[in-house]
């Protein structure tokens, strides 16, 4: 047992009838630290933080949370944990203050203590205002709040967080993801999942990337980048009729936009982007535009697999 | 941004005792914040109890007063079936609102939440069946063994209502939707509780129906009651009454926690 590690997984299964949601992931998440499942819709990411919470039995393998071991002793792991699920798991009819207060009951904390630490969990997560408002009146930055809030009662070893700002406008987005470099920096290991290479990039020490139940990448951001390259360079020629030559002019790495003229290459940095401007030039190529962009999730799942993401 | 997480140690977990007035708790200001739902638990009953003693009372026993007499304890015991439906659609909208999900990540046993369910299902019987009782008292219905029988026969509905909960606990594990688990409920009940004797005498029905009707649990419930607040109940009747619900939880409690489990 390494004790330096929040999570330690092995070959983790679990299908439903034929569908291998989870096929044989190991993880290893060091303790503090924000790590990040990156995947499309429907790889398995939901599925594979719900078996690190306890709540889907794996069909095979192994893993440890905090060092106790999730076959064996799901309540000890249960104490060291806490969960925030895609949808807010609150009580809708209930007001904000009286969903925090049940909870805390549920811990342990008695009465007045309950209401004590309902207060303060407000105050922080700047919803004092709206504590006598029933959650089904909340708006959705609210929720996510609130719902994070629930997961904070007592001091979770590692936090789980499904797609935490799926559905948010930009700024409480920011506010997520504030609340979640706070939590980090106070050592709550924070393992997340997001649709987002953004979010992935901004917030987490370390990637996986998964895809059909597997892990196919995992590293820091900028490993994953050297990968994909750090960005990725768009061009459109001004003749269409040119479209084929300038993509064999950009090389093998380079796809072609199956809608538009456009071409996209994966780039290292501003000298090979350059570069290949160059090329272009030299063949006459004229450009209606060019751009350097962060490489999207597809191009990521691109450049890992060959293939276009699910 | 600054969150305060608490340092030192944690409170013990609460005791099962504490978790259940938690969730009785719930239960209240569930009430409180959405009263319409007691018009939901209650309506049925009170337009039952009107139409059938006003309409149907004076040609089936005779008189109002006299049909009153006879129909207050079914309506009772329909009452509290009719009434475990609504624990059903409750645990579906805990479902699928992901709220069960943080509940079972907590430390407490784990069918500590179901044990909170059945505890605001109780209260909810309770409330419900002292509006109907209420009513019944207010046009003139006496149950011959007062208080005592009163107490007696609403520990019997908690006990029918325990009982009978699990099968929409089952049904709400298993369906998709509280309304999938509405529609299927009344589905069940309306035939289990009209093939009764909650409304009429089975004398006049025909021979099968009256075969089924004898050993339908609600009738045997029914009975049971109606000898409770007569003050004349036996051991057997009490006995037969508890039969039914007391199968259900053997069978429906470990199916509860083994479906709970392969969620």
């Amino acid at each position: 047992m390494q004790d330096d590690l929040a999570i330690r997984a092995r070959g983790l299964r679990r299908s439903f009838g034929d569908l291998r949601a989870v096929d044989g992931i190991d993880l290893d998440v060091p303790r503090g630290m924000i790590f990040a499942i990156l995947g499309p819709n429907g790889a398995g990411k939901t599925t594979l933080l719900r078996i690190l919470a306890t709540l889907t039995r794996p069909d095979a393998g192994e893993a440890q949370v905090m060092g106790h071991d999730l076959a064996s002793h799901p309540e000890r792991v249960r104490a060291a944990i806490a969960m925030t699920g895609q949808f807010a798991s609150l009580d809708e009819d209930l007001t904000g203050r009286e969903n925090l207060v049940m909870l805390s009951r549920l811990w342990g904390f008695g009465w007045r203590a309950a209401r004590g630490r309902a207060e303060e969990l407000l105050a922080a997560f700047d919803l004092s205002e709206a504590a006598k408002k029933q959650v089904k009146d909340y708006s959705g930055g609210m929720r996510r709040r609130l719902d994070i809030a629930a997961s904070l009662i007592v001091s979770p070893g590692v936090l789980f967080l499904d797609e935490p700002t799926t559905g948010l406008d930009p700024s409480a987005r920011a506010g997520v993801w504030r609340l979640i470099r706070g939590l980090a920096a106070k050592g709550v290991t924070i393992l997340l999942t997001t649709q987002y290479l953004e979010e992935a990039d901004q917030l987490a020490g370390r990637i996986a990337v998964i895809d059909h139940g597997r892990k196919i990448a995992e590293g820091t951001s900028r490993e994953l980048k050297a990968q994909t390259g750090s960005g990725v360079l768009h061009v459109t020629p001004l003749d269409p009729g040119n479209r084929e030559i300038a993509l064999g002019l950009l090389g093998e790495a380079a796809q072609a936009d199956p809608e538009g003229a456009r071409l996209s290459v994966p780039v290292a940095d501003d000298t090979e982007a350059a570069a290949h401007l160059a090329r272009l030039a030299q063949a006459h190529i004229r450009l209606a535009e060019f751009s350097l962009g962060a490489p999207s999730l597809d191009e990521v799942f691109f450049a890992l697999t060959g293939k276009e993401a699910a | 941004m600054s969150i305060p997480l608490p340092q030192g140690p944690r409170p013990a977990a609460p005791s099962p005792a504490s978790t259940a007035l938690t969730f009785a708790w719930r239960a209240v200001l569930k009430f409180r914040h959405v009263p319409e739902q007691l018009f939901d638990l209650v309506m049925t009953p009170i337009m039952f109890t009107l139409l059938f003693t006003f309409i149907f009372g004076g040609a089936l026993a005779g008189s109002s007063t006299a049909y009153l007499q006879w129909f207050i304890p079914g309506i009772l015991v329909q009452t509290t079936v009719f009434n475990t439906v609504y624990s059903g659609m409750g645990l579906s909208t805990d479902l699928s609102k992901g709220l069960f999900d943080r509940f079972r990540s907590l430390p407490i046993w784990s069918l500590a939440p179901f044990a909170g369910l059945m505890v605001g299902d109780m209260l909810r019987h309770t409330i419900a069946g002292a509006i109907i009782l209420g009513i019944g008292l207010a046009l003139g219905y006496s149950p011959e063994a007062g208080l005592s029988g009163i107490l007696a026969s609403f520990a019997l509905l908690l006990a029918i209502g325990f009982g009978w909960g699990w099968i929409f606990i089952v049904l709400g594990l298993v369906v998709r939707t509280p309304m999938t688990v509405m529609t299927l409920g009344f589905a069940v009940l309306f035939p289990v509780t009209f093939a009764s004797n909650i409304m009429v005498d089975p004398a006049t029905m025909p021979g099968w129906l009256q075969a089924f009707v004898a050993v339908n649990p609600v009738s045997l419930m029914t009975t049971a009651l109606r000898a409770l607040m007569a003050g004349t109940a036996t051991a057997r009747e009490i006995g037969l009454a508890l039969l039914g619900p007391a199968l259900l939880t053997l069978l429906l409690a470990p199916l509860t926690l083994t479906l709970y489990r392969r969620r």
